[in-house]
């Protein structure tokens, strides 16, 4: 059967005519990365004034008396579920993903539209249903973001009937959201890449995408399973994961559940949303390295290869979040092997983003600094998940300030600076106007400094064996007087950082309207989303006709050429030249 | 846990094989020039919609296979210190499941026919096929619901033992994918109405929407293999 290129047909690219349809019910992928983005920005300034809230009460405990323990449990856990599934996730593979996957691929749209705007507002109801938690009775769920039974289920727990239970609900609507779009970036990525476009000249952002969609696609209905097995617990009876106990002075009903399941299946989920996160977050940042230092990625083949091996390798390491959970001794050592092993293709993707830089025409812009900011600060967290990586050493860390501050340096602050460095990148692209540059230097290093001050510390804390999860330390022995101080100095910083963020988003409203007008490629990229006929790209990304790839997507610094970039889609035999040629091509 | 590993392992050697046949190895920096002159998907030759129906069953299969492995590891508990724990009472299967299975295997079979006639442009075939294929998976839902009714009235409740409650989520969720399948089959059947002729689009989703049969076809006849079995 000829089959024609889906790329070019025009069909399903049913132009919008009202307000409504062209940016609430829209189905262009602009529009929907757009709306994915402002959402969970908004929630993540939820989850960001919650931590704020966490951060007064351990700073100044006996301070705030309407920070009750119930509450502070509760702010913990809604941060955490907040901050890694409806922020990152939904930023990296709803947002970026369906802004950059068709334009970076070549493609008019993702190959169902109206899929993908069903996915938003989907995501948009998961959302509403969580946020709701804070007005039913009881409040949120207070479990930790890990939700762990029996006591995310049990009397004591805060919010453990509706809170918990809309909480699995909410998470349920977004796997189903997640899935929908899903579907979408793999089958575009699959099949709407334009001509030339092969797998290996596909720039490492839309790598990195695509691999995370796979990962959350196979691992996110272990998240469903527990949440489908833990509401029959709560709400049925049944005895999946609730073992017999006493509760609140009273058998309970339940008989000869296994917690240790539930733990199994969340991480089987929670070890590849990690990379969910930071597989998008190295993509990019490839491509903002690449092109601010205008040099080729270093180990182009390398960089791809090492998204698979992580990607693969992420489902065979989960249990090292559970090593001190009563589990088989013996998993230990399996699990602990596997996650030195993915240190492996992690360290090649250093080293190379390091190579790249090496004499590379580095531009300090505000993306690059954002970019610089991650190599090192995922470098760190990086070197202490080597510590925690060995059940010997983790054992006594288990439960500690070093566990959060590992964890926060390398899947909060690291995904966090990439998400500020691209939303400045491609800013440009989608409003048409220059982010402020010098309110941009001063998030960055506000941002940058004052997370190291918040997490860097944490460290010593952990060392300490300051116990993480903990409402106040009161007097406790081996706490010395300086812990005391040095929280209320973290609570500072942690207040100074939110504070930056709130410049951040005064800087992308305020740019809107006063920013300086972009070229359609101000930073000289080479990748097919800057070639767009028109700034902001109109719907159907490329006008009548469709881009032809022809190279790689790090053509810089070519000899011989006038320019130091090619773009992908430059015919070879139109490429200004210098007069006095030299070296090869 | 062996199942999960198992299974994640096929799934992720199946994408690494086949990122590996597609060039993995291209010295991309060298290579200028178009590849040829076609697009992917005319290179790969599969319609997107197959695509993402593939890529759906790949979902549902990790989540199946999840529930498959909880159920092993609910099932043969670690002892502790020496102690057992096992809690579990197998319950017996309702007859009516082995009819179901009939019924079920029957839908299939239609649905096949109605392929096979939409595929040679026959439309009575495709539309009878097609209506007996649905008709059959109401019958198999409205079989399990008389196979949930027969186990409450003999006394079998989720709550009783983890055996029954992994029975109900089982059946219940294999029925929730087939009633989404109807679904899609209900809006199918709506589009082939409307013409007398058979177009591309509506031969695409008669297609789609056999091998989603098939395959859960192949869910239930693993679920109940399983539940036999245990």
């Amino acid at each position: 059967m000829a089959y024609v290129a889906i790329a070019d047909q025009h069909a399903h690219l049913h132009d919008p005519q009202t307000f409504l349809t062209k940016y609430v019910w829209s189905q262009d992928h602009k529009v929907i990365a757009i709306q994915y983005m402002v959402t969970a920005v908004a929630v993540g300034l939820l989850a960001l004034a919650l931590s704020v809230l966490m951060r007064l009460q351990l700073g100044f405990p006996d301070t705030f008396s309407f920070i009750t323990p119930s509450n502070y449990y509760q702010f913990v856990t809604m941060h955490g579920m907040i901050m890694v599934i409806y922020l990152l996730t939904a930023l990296f593979l709803g947002g970026f993903g369906n802004y950059l996957i068709p334009l970076m691929c070549g493609a008019r749209d993702m190959v169902f539209p109206y899929l993908n705007m069903v996915s938003y507002w989907v995501y948009l109801l998961a959302v509403l249903v969580l946020v709701a938690s804070f007005f039913v009775p009881g409040g949120p769920t207070g479990a930790g973001w890990t939700l762990y039974p029996p006591q995310a289920i049990l009397d004591g727990t805060p919010g453990a009937n509706w809170g918990i239970t809309l909480m699995l609900v909410s998470l349920g609507i977004f796997i189903v959201a997640f899935t929908m779009g899903g579907l979408n970036y793999v089958t575009t990525v699959l099949q709407a890449r334009c001509r030339g476009m092969t797998l290996m000249r596909m720039p490492l952002s839309v790598w990195g995408i695509f691999m995370a969609t796979i990962l959350g696609l196979l691992a996110f209905p272990a998240l469903l399973v527990s949440a489908v097995m833990m509401t029959l617990d709560n709400h049925l009876g049944t005895s999946f994961f609730m073992p017999a106990l006493v509760s609140m002075g009273e058998q309970s009903g339940h008989k000869g559940g296994s917690p240790l399941l539930f733990q199994h299946l969340f991480w089987f989920f929670g070890h590849p949303e990690v990379y969910i996160v930071a597989l998008p977050a190295f993509g990019i940042v490839s491509d903002l390295i690449s092109t601010h230092a205008r040099r080729h990625i270093f180990g182009y083949r390398m960089m791809v290869w090492a998204i698979v091996a992580i990607g693969a390798l992420s489902f065979v390491v989960w249990a090292h979040h559970m090593y001190v959970s009563g589990m088989n001794p013996y998993f230990g050592f399996f699990f602990a092997t596997t996650t030195l092993i993915i240190a492996v293709p992690t360290a090649i993707k250093v080293y190379n983003w390091v190579l790249t830089l090496w004499r590379g025409d580095i531009h300090l812009t505000v993306p690059m600094l954002f970019a610089i900011g991650f190599v090192f600060t995922f470098l760190n967290g990086g070197l202490t998940g080597l510590f925690l990586g060995n059940v010997t050493v983790d054992v006594p860390l288990s439960d500690t300030y070093f566990v959060v501050a590992h964890f926060h340096m390398v899947m909060g602050v690291s995904p966090i600076l990439v998400v500020c460095g691209a939303i400045y990148h491609w800013y440009p692209k989608m409003t048409g106007r220059m982010a402020d540059e010098t309110l941009g230097r001063i998030h960055f290093w506000g941002t940058f400094l004052g997370t190291y001050a918040i997490y860097l510390p944490m460290h010593y804390l952990g060392i300490l064996g300051v116990p993480r999860r903990y409402y106040a330390l009161g007097d406790t022995y081996f706490i010395p007087e300086s812990v005391h101080t040095m929280n209320a100095g973290i609570t500072i910083a942690a207040i100074v950082v939110a504070v930056f963020q709130l410049l951040f988003l005064f800087n992308l409203v305020w740019s809107l309207k006063h920013g300086k007008a972009a070229s359609a490629n101000p930073w000289r990229a080479t990748t097919l989303e800057w070639q767009t006929p028109d700034t902001p790209p109109k719907h159907g990304n490329w006008g009548p006709e469709l881009p032809v790839v022809y190279r790689w997507a790090y053509e810089y610094g070519v000899p011989g050429l006038k320019e130091d970039f090619v773009p992908q889609n430059q015919p070879p035999d139109s490429l200004p030249r210098t007069s006095d040629r030299h070296g090869h091509l | 846990m062996n199942l999960i590993v198992a299974s994640a392992g096929v799934l992720i050697g199946l994408l690494v094989w086949w990122l590996a046949v597609s060039r993995l190895t291209t010295k991309s920096w060298e290579a200028q020039g178009t590849t040829d002159g076609r697009g992917t998907a005319e290179m790969l030759g599969v319609a997107p919609e197959r695509v993402g129906l593939w890529v759906l069953l790949a979902v549902i299969t990790s989540f199946f296979a999840l529930f498959i492995t909880a159920y092993a590891m609910r099932m043969t508990p670690h002892p502790v210190r020496g102690i057992s724990l096992a809690d579990w009472q197998p319950l017996p299967e309702p007859w009516i499941l082995w009819v179901n299975t009939v019924l079920l295997l029957l839908g299939s079979t239609f649905m096949q026919v109605a392929r096979v006639g939409a595929s040679r442009g026959k439309a009575t075939l495709a539309r009878v096929g097609l209506l007996a294929g649905g008709a059959f998976a109401f019958a198999f839902l409205a079989g399990q619901w008389l196979a949930w009714r027969q186990l409450q009235a003999e006394g079998y409740y989720a709550a009783a033992n983890p055996a029954n409650a992994f029975f109900y989520v089982l059946t219940g969720l294999h029925g929730l994918h087939l009633l989404g399948g109807l679904c899609v089959w209900g809006w199918t059947l709506a589009r082939m109405s409307r013409d007398d002729a058979i177009r591309d689009g509506v031969r695409l989703s008669v297609e789609l929407c056999t091998v989603y049969w098939h395959y859960l076809l192949v869910v239930w006849l693993v679920l109940f293999g399983l539940l036999l079995i245990t």
